[in-house]
């Protein structure tokens, strides 16, 4: 007897991300120089390797108490009283997660209730749409487009609330985009929040890598930390994506929840990324300055090319990311993409992988080495001059 | 010193052939004032030269570099610096550093064989007046220099497209 079909289906229904077919396509292609990877170039500092290194000849291969190591936990507190004067409890308020993808899935479980609406501005990155729904919430895009610079303005979240609306789920600097806002802009979005009472979700993990003016917490401003859920981790600013190491900030009672989920589903995060965040925290500023130093480098580099190569190109004030148009050239966003990658052999992601408001542009990462952004550009350049019309 | 001429400095470490037209983009600044600056730079001597590094070994030329500790006699009124010139005119001698600790001048000299280095110290070096005594150590193997790691494992093993 044929089995019957075990897949739930939520998941069945779910879109298969739009990177994953498009990365199809680049692996099998030779001699790619990719703008499409959503990672620091550099590798994780030497000291935070070998911290780790030292940890593991030292024995630390343990479980750890669920939210984490308390000194790792209550150096990120340090660090949040430094930067954004923001106290967190260590005990009780910090949860360390498995990056934070982990972080967004399980905060979205623990505080959305069946049908309950979240507010996702787009183009955002990619998991934010499936996480809600398998949460058992109603994702509710709304389209940013460069008309603002892809930034939520108060009345595009007006508009988009019901009364199921339960939270919003913001992320700046953004991935695509590399969208920042200014204090006052964050200002007048918490007004509506609060009108609303509406529970902010803040993926800021792209924080560090700001570059005119400063990152607003969005915890910090007057009121909202007690309905903001902060997430970052270790990443995008310490070069350190394969080591899985992210947090969430919220107040004991959503904590609460949260560590139930992550207890049940994950246990602790792995120690020997615990050990190295440790590392990060305590000595890794200098070279977190140095990376961003030479992010904005390439950032300068790449937008200027764009608007000259025609392919007209927005400010990013944030993450690794240029979001050019390729409406010059006729084509959508997924024809440029495929096009460029089998006539001139550079991969960049199609602006629709990342939802409503990306088409008609691409993202391109300029954490690259300047060799390879150089010669990516020379190439896109002549693909342009022979599509555009 | 200025913002600028360190940026431009530190580009110009990093890659010297990075030209003007880029750098301007780099940093933000117009073209003719990168160039000014270098300009202005090179006359100051700041910037002494644009070179490239070589790994020779790759070249199948023997070369054989040396590191020798040298103790030297310091002269009333020029101190360590009339010695120092005397040597670093030589041209196999690549660099020269006043040392602090157990001896005073810190050599490093390249020559095609360890026989041409042994020769010219015993000739050359250890014959100059105010020169006490020498050491002479050869480099078995460069592993990194000036920053730059010779044989470097770690490449780009990121996925070609990720989130």
């Amino acid at each position: 007897m044929t089995p019957r079909n075990f897949v739930n289906k939520k998941v069945k229904e779910l879109p298969p991300s739009g990177i994953r077919k498009f990365f199809d396509l680049v692996v099998n292609t030779k001699g790619v120089i990719s703008l499409g990877v959503g990672e620091p170039d550099f590798v994780t500092p030497w000291h935070i390797r070998e911290a780790c290194v030292y940890s593991l000849e030292k024995g630390y291969t343990m479980y750890t108490s669920n939210y984490g190591l308390l000194e790792l936990r209550q150096e990120i507190a340090k660090h949040f009283v430094n930067k954004y004067k923001l106290e967190y409890n260590p005990e009780g308020e910090i949860v360390i997660t498995v990056g934070v993808s982990e972080a967004l899935d399980i905060v979205l479980r623990a505080v959305l209730e069946e049908g309950e609406e979240v507010l996702i501005p787009e183009p955002s990155f990619v998991s934010y749409k499936p996480c809600t729904t398998l949460a058992g919430g109603v994702p509710i895009p709304i389209e940013t487009t460069v008309a603002t610079e892809f930034k939520l303005t108060p009345d595009m979240l007006r508009n988009k609330i019901t009364p199921k609306t339960k939270a919003v789920l913001l992320s700046y600097p953004n991935n695509p985009t590399g969208t920042t806002y200014t204090k006052a802009e964050l200002l007048e979005l918490a007004k509506v929040i609060e009108q609303y009472d509406l529970l902010v979700l803040s993926d800021e993990i792209y924080a560090d890598l700001t570059y005119e003016g400063s990152h607003t917490c969005f915890a910090s401003l007057p009121n909202m930390k007690e309905r903001t859920v902060v997430f970052n981790g270790f990443s995008k600013a310490y070069a350190m994506t394969g080591w899985r190491i992210g947090y969430t900030l919220a107040n004991k009672e959503i904590t609460d929840a949260i560590i139930k989920i992550h207890q049940y589903a994950i246990m602790c995060a792995p120690v020997m990324g615990q050990m190295a965040a440790l590392e990060a925290l305590k000595n890794g500023e200098e070279e977190v300055k140095y990376m961003v130093n030479q992010y904005n480098k390439r950032r300068r580099l790449i937008v200027s090319r764009f608007n000259e190569i025609g392919l007209e190109c927005h400010e990013p004030n944030g993450a690794f990311y240029a979001f050019p148009s390729v409406k010059s050239t006729g084509f959508t966003a997924e024809e440029f993409c495929e096009k460029l990658l089998l006539e001139e052999k550079v991969a960049v992601v199609p602006g629709n992988a990342f939802g409503v408001g990306g088409d008609g542009h691409i993202r391109c990462t300029y954490a690259s080495s300047l060799e390879n952004i150089t010669e990516a550009l020379k190439r896109m350049e002549k693909f342009v001059r022979l599509h555009c019309r | 010193m200025e913002n600028l001429k360190m940026d431009i400095l530190a580009l110009l470490q990093e890659n010297s052939k990075v030209d003007a037209k880029q750098m301007a983009l780099l940093l933000g600044k117009k073209e003719k004032e990168i160039v000014a600056t270098i300009k202005e730079m090179e006359e100051h001597k700041v910037i002494l030269k644009y070179t490239t590094m070589i790994n020779w070994e790759k070249t199948g030329e023997e070369y054989v570099t040396a590191l020798i500790d040298v103790k030297v006699q310091p002269q009333r009124g020029v101190g360590f610096d009339t010695v120092a010139e005397r040597i670093y005119r030589f041209p196999e001698v690549k660099s020269v550093y006043l040392m602090s600790g157990g001896y005073d001048l810190s050599l490093i000299i390249e020559g095609k064989t360890m026989k041409e280095v042994a020769l010219f110290v015993a000739e050359k070096l250890a014959t100059i007046e105010n020169v006490q005594s020498t050491t002479t150590h050869f480099v078995l193997k460069k592993y990194k220099e000036k920053g730059v790691i010779y044989e470097d494992k770690e490449e780009d093993r990121r996925l070609v497209i990720s989130p």
